[in-house]
């Protein structure tokens, strides 16, 4: 055992700036996961097949290869066809990307949940499909899985050390630097260590609000 | 993409991918029982303790724990170990985690007259868990461990990160070589694609053959009708979190 403290406290400022950018990236992250994941709910419900086949081809392609070739893939190929994205841009738009396939899951078994009587109602009321979508669907099918997308924003924040992969200086990307030009070892186990200080409070704090939403 | 290059990296990278799977599925699998066995235990002390390791591992990214496993673990303890023993061993025990978990819930989910029906044949709870409570969990388990399966694979990626010659890593070797990136990333996310839709067609075979043993029914399924299982939101416990 040869751990030095000295390390750890050189490694703090930087720390704390990966903390940051950690999340900026969750924050931004979540944003898109959670509006485009609903897009691709709602569209794979159309009625048009032109709309719901291809978006499930998307949907099933990014759920299924992973997300550092994902962010490999913005980083590098993305800038030849078009505009070059900063790490953590890549980082942002590659994480939302991502789970917003993962949360179009949680919003379809969401609206699936409404009962039937609900849509006939609505029929019933000859509601236009946008009201029918808005003002009677969503708000009870978004309220059930509110803890579930929960669950996702403590999902993305622990895939969100990949963007260290792409150059983005997050919590991990700043320990690496760190560790590499130091020769020393002590800031990774820090950054492990905060990643359970953060999520696991996080998690019991999801369990409570699903107890609470979920009856 | 040249020949040469294909030969040399990408062709092993794909074989050390599979292989990386392979093991720290089997990995994950040894260590899921025993836990989510002992997470039923009667005994809070030993509940506790199995609760520990899952709550632990689902609540830290397997990518910082790859790192400090490859990086941290043998200067701290003056060892050392080849990188792709890091990246198993690493994947093997997050998500042996989330698997247990999986155990847990299909154990629960069996009726409790079955297990009554086994105290009153005088089994041993040894012979209830092989005889009665296993056999018939076991169905329920392989839908969600298919998911895991899946978010495994995605995983495996992250060993290129610890310098292991993954198919990922292959990719990366190549845009430094050739400077082209665009089809080498494709190549690689449809090769990550076409995997994972064997694993899961290979798992939805398993399921029938499992169903059809214990006597339920099996579901029928198309070739191409969906591939994942319906309940993937509730379980995909596959990249973890408190998912």
């Amino acid at each position: 055992m040869n751990w030095n403290w000295d390390h750890v406290d050189e490694f703090m400022p930087l720390f704390w700036d990966g903390v940051e950018l950690t999340l900026k990236a969750l924050l931004f992250g979540t944003l898109i996961a959670f509006s485009l994941g609903l897009v691709w709910a709602v569209a794979q419900r159309s009625e048009k097949k032109w709309i719901r086949w291809p978006v499930t081809v998307v949907t099933e392609f990014i759920r299924n290869t992973p997300l550092l070739v994902q962010l490999f893939f913005l980083f590098y190929v993305v800038p030849e066809w078009g505009p070059s994205m900063s790490p953590l841009t890549t980082g942002i738009v590659g994480l939302g990307l991502h789970y917003s396939t993962y949360t179009s899951e949680v919003y379809r078994a969401g609206i699936e949940g409404v009962p039937a009587g609900q849509w006939e109602a609505a029929t019933a009321l000859s509601l236009s499909k946008r009201r029918t979508w808005t003002s009677v669907i969503l708000p009870q099918a978004v309220r059930r899985v509110i803890p579930a997308l929960g669950n996702y924003v403590i999902v993305m924040l622990k895939e969100s050390p990949q963007m260290a992969a792409i150059g983005a200086l997050d919590m991990l990307g700043q320990a690496q630097n760190y560790s590499q030009t130091t020769f020393t070892f002590e800031a990774i186990s820090v950054v492990g260590v905060a990643f359970i200080v953060i999520a696991y409070p996080a998690s019991l704090l999801l369990r409570v609000l699903e107890r609470r939403l979920v009856r | 993409m040249s020949s040469e290059f294909f030969g040399n990296w990408f062709l092993p990278g794909i074989w050390i991918t599979v292989q990386v799977t392979f093991f720290s599925a089997a990995l994950a699998f040894v260590i899921a029982f025993p836990i989510g066995v002992l997470r039923t235990s009667r005994l809070w002390i030993v509940r506790f303790l199995a609760g520990a390791y899952f709550e632990i591992f689902r609540s830290t990214s397997s990518l910082v724990f790859m790192f400090w496993i490859a990086f941290t673990v043998p200067p701290l303890f003056n060892i050392s170990f080849q990188p792709m023993f890091a990246g198993v061993l690493a994947l093997g025990i997050t998500y042996g985690a989330y698997a247990s978990e999986i155990v847990r819930g299909a154990l629960a989910a069996v009726p409790p007259a079955q297990r009554e029906a086994g105290i009153a044949l005088n089994f041993t709870p040894l012979q209830r868990l092989r005889r009665i409570e296993l056999p018939q969990a076991w169905p329920e388990m392989i839908p969600p461990f298919n998911n895991l399966l899946i978010e495994l694979l995605k995983g495996t990626s992250l060993v290129s990160l610890i310098a292991v010659a993954d198919m990922t890593f292959a990719g990366d070797l190549l845009r430094l070589v050739k400077n082209e990136s665009a089809p080498i990333y494709t190549l690689l996310l449809a090769l990550y694609f076409v995997f994972a839709f064997i694993l899961t067609r290979g798992m939805r075979l398993l399921e029938r053959h499992a169903k059809k043993r214990v006597g339920q029914t099996p579901e029928k399924t198309s070739l191409f009708g969906g591939l994942r299982s319906k309940s993937s939101i509730d379980v995909v416990s596959g990249t973890g979190g408190a998912k």
